[in-house]
């Protein structure tokens, strides 16, 4: 395993995806759950791993600029809000605008209350929150009701533009050949392919692009280094001449037009329809995706696509669960090897018990309850941030309250 | 009046005020006359069966907020209360119907039930806090996940169908809890008032006069402080998530015990939410929270008369004005603050200056 530490930390990651990758293939090989890596079941994770990021990258901006941002929430239900009215009266492209617009009047507002009046950000996030349900539930009745199909709850839908199929890689062009043949690796490649790539809509893309932006705005540009070290030592940075509470205002606003962006992505999803409580905590899965990546693009990408992964499994098949199950089996084995390795008999015995759980579960096809399958995203997000949240390096100054002129 | 009253008057009138004219626009926007609306909702508050419906409805809104409070005091943000009682509610209602004890006993063993299972649950976020560092507002929110799945599962699996709808067994008679006073038809003050005042009393005994009380409010003001001076900041954190749990179980038990007395699909939501909202307006101090919680209770009282008005307003106004008022109130608190400490320094200035003189 030495060359493996030895890699780059870029390299790393990339090895770990591709044993993945390949340990996800043979498992699904082996159950015969040909749906763990179909098209389909990749399509949905992906689609319900945007919005998640889009939150993600949001709560990362706002923090990286030292404001940590629980208004995320918030601030996409008022881009839902927005993206249902802008895309009722002007059509698709508004709806991403109104929902960016929304989000960043949340962020806005937090910004004024962190930033210019010193209110502690986990109350402010957390107001906003209670606040955005309870305006767009009157905004709702005031400007949706009786028009169409809306009323005080949804939106009436608008037309959400085209998907675009890319040539190939449709239901009937080679790739779905070779992937309806379940060969190990090749098929499961070729599911991987088709639901990262066969199917556009501009939102998708306008999505696929932001994630590389962002990243690159943060890391390459001059608002980026004075963002992030307003983040971790905004004194330091007041004494060169950084505008600390302009960039922070600036951050917050971004964050909260990312995670609006995400809010109008839901609607457009839902055929151009608002609905109350569509957000469904998607928000809170954005910043539980951020803390995952330890406040870096990739990693909330990475994260967002693990809580995809479960959000969608109510939509998959039962098949998709079942093949988990193995899938389970197969990381308790590994992080038991790890265990004897670093000689920690409790983590052994409890990778043996959750492996024996998990294989049982598995020989019996015992059938997860529709229910509890809808909250195994909260429970996967848990299990996630309780093995992960000790090696982490939040932003140095992420929620401590400065103002202009205070130097320590 | 002294200033330092003076000033904890001036945030909250502040905020109300700020709330009404953030109201009052949004009523124009929408093209209705703020004053008539207004005017109506006031008189709509002293007609009849008001006052008693006001009362019911602040007394979860009140626990609720006591629930949020004692976290919030220590920079605990317990999010889960709504998780926490709402898994309360269905556990000790499905718990009780199965019992037959003489009244009081049942009624306390409901209780006792109800507390047990909302700080057990919010027990799982704070050691998952304490021991891997998982950040409490989203380990609580992720537990509301959970509830509402595992809700769905419970009404699944222990309730039974009636009439169209999902409920639990009702309660035997001795588990209901009595009125404390009755007006003719349908009009009653349910006696759970004299519980939440109780619980209230024991809350400000607690924050203010005893040792953990004294502990807590350290360690909201200044963590390290406290812990240097011998508080352990793990087992706080435990104590106040469970003491905060245990106080959102008793949320849900005024509708359980006096009103509906089954846990249905219907069973009332969003409480644990409002007492984020009350708790902040009123201050985290008891009789600041239930002043609040009486507050948000008329308002949501009051905002029904609107539908009934020549423009027909919504009544959804009144979240507005809820949700106005608490960012508002963080603000003007802080806003206060600064103006406090400021005036303290020139007080000191002023006081040093007469001794070097």
């Amino acid at each position: 395993m030495k060359w493996f530490s030895n890699l780059p930390k870029t390299r790393r990651n990339l090895v770990t995806a591709l044993v993945a990758f390949v340990v996800l293939s043979l498992v699904r090989w082996a159950s015969g759950e040909n749906a763990l890596t179909s098209q389909f079941t990749i399509a949905v994770t992906i689609t319900a791993a945007i919005p998640i990021a889009m939150a993600g990258l949001g709560a990362m901006m706002s923090e990286r600029s030292g404001i940590i941002n629980l208004g995320v929430e918030g601030m996409m239900i008022l881009g839902t809000w927005f993206a249902g009215l802008f895309g009722f009266h002007w059509g698709a492209w508004a709806a991403l605008a109104g929902g960016a617009i929304g989000g960043a009047l949340g962020g806005a507002l937090h910004a004024l209350a962190t930033v210019t009046f010193g209110v502690d950000h986990t109350i402010s996030g957390v107001a906003l929150n209670t606040l955005a349900f309870g305006w767009t539930r009157f905004l709702s009745a005031a400007y949706f009701k009786g028009r169409g199909a809306g009323s005080e709850t949804n939106s009436p839908g608008f037309d959400t533009g085209k998907t675009i199929v890319i040539p190939g890689l449709g239901s009937k062009g080679p790739l779905a050949v070779l992937e309806k043949r379940h060969w190990p690796i090749v098929s499961d490649f070729c599911g991987l392919i088709r639901g990262l790539l066969a199917e556009w809509t501009f939102y998708r893309a306008v999505a696929f692009l932001l994630i590389p932006l962002v990243a690159f705005v943060i890391f390459r540009t001059r608002f980026g280094l004075r963002l992030r070290s307003s983040g971790e030592k905004p004194s330091a940075a007041d004494s060169l001449g950084v505008a600390v509470n302009k960039i922070r205002y600036l951050a917050v606003m971004l964050s909260g037009s990312l995670a609006g962006v995400g809010g109008a992505i839901l609607v457009l999803n839902n055929n151009g329809g608002y609905q109350e409580a569509q957000t469904a905590n998607r928000g809170f899965l954005g910043i539980a995706a951020m803390i995952f990546g330890n406040w870096r693009p990739a990693g909330v990408a990475a994260g967002s696509l693990l809580f995809g992964f479960f959000d969608s499994l109510q939509l998959t098949s039962v098949g998709a669960v079942r093949g988990l199950y193995l899938a389970g089996v197969v990381a308790a084995v590994v992080a038991g090897y790890m265990a004897i390795r670093r000689r920690s008999q409790r983590l052994l015995a409890g990778m043996a018990l959750l492996g024996a759980a998990l294989l049982t579960a598995f020989l019996t096809k015992f059938k997860l309850d529709d229910d509890i399958v809808k909250g195994l995203p909260y429970l996967a997000t848990l299990v996630v941030l309780t093995i992960f949240s000790r090696r982490l390096r939040p932003p140095a100054a992420a929620g401590l309250p400065w103002r202009k002129g205070q130097t320590t | 009046m002294n200033r330092k009253t003076l000033y904890s008057l001036a945030a909250p009138a502040a905020a109300l005020a700020l709330a009404l004219i953030v109201t009052s626009l949004a009523l124009l926007a929408g093209g209705h006359s703020p004053l008539l609306a207004f005017s109506k909702m006031l008189k709509y508050c002293f007609s009849k069966d008001s006052g008693a419906v006001i009362t019911n409805k602040s007394l979860p809104l009140f626990i609720s907020g006591l629930a949020v409070a004692i976290g919030f005091k220590m920079n605990v943000f317990n999010i889960g209360v709504e998780g926490q009682y709402r898994l309360a509610a269905i556990l000790a209602a499905a718990a009780g119907a199965q019992v037959h004890l003489p009244g009081p006993l049942h009624v306390l063993l409901v209780m006792i039930i109800a507390m047990a299972v909302g700080a057990a649950w919010a027990a799982v976020a704070g050691i998952l806090n304490v021991t891997r560092n998982v950040n409490i507002v989203v380990g609580t929110i992720m537990l509301n996940g959970v509830v509402a799945s595992l809700l769905g599962y419970l009404l699944k699996h222990i309730a039974s169908v009636k009439g169209g709808m999902r409920s639990t067994t009702t309660l035997p008679k001795s588990a209901w809890f009595p009125d404390l006073v009755q007006f003719g038809k349908g009009s009653r003050v349910y006696a759970f008032v004299l519980v939440a005042a109780l619980v209230g009393v024991i809350f400000s005994i607690v924050i203010n006069r005893t040792r953990f009380g004294f502990d807590l409010r350290a360690s909201g003001v200044n963590p390290g402080a406290a812990s240097a001076s011998g508080v352990n900041p793990k087992s706080m954190i435990i104590k106040t998530m469970l003491i905060s749990g245990a106080l959102a179980g008793l949320i849900g038990m005024p509708l359980l015990l006096s009103d509906a007395h089954k846990y249905t699909q219907e069973f009332p939501t969003g409480f644990g939410f409002a007492g984020i909202a009350v708790a902040i307006v009123g201050r985290y101090r008891a009789g600041g929270v239930a002043l609040a919680a009486l507050l948000f209770a008329t308002i949501e009282r009051a905002a029904q008369i609107l539908p009934q008005l020549p423009t027909a307003p919504p009544k959804e106004i009144g979240t507005i004005m809820q949700g106005t008022m608490m960012l508002s109130a963080v603000v003007a608190y802080e806003v206060v603050r600064r103006f406090g400490e400021a005036a303290a320094i020139k007080d000191a200035a002023a006081k040093a200056e007469g001794v070097t003189a």
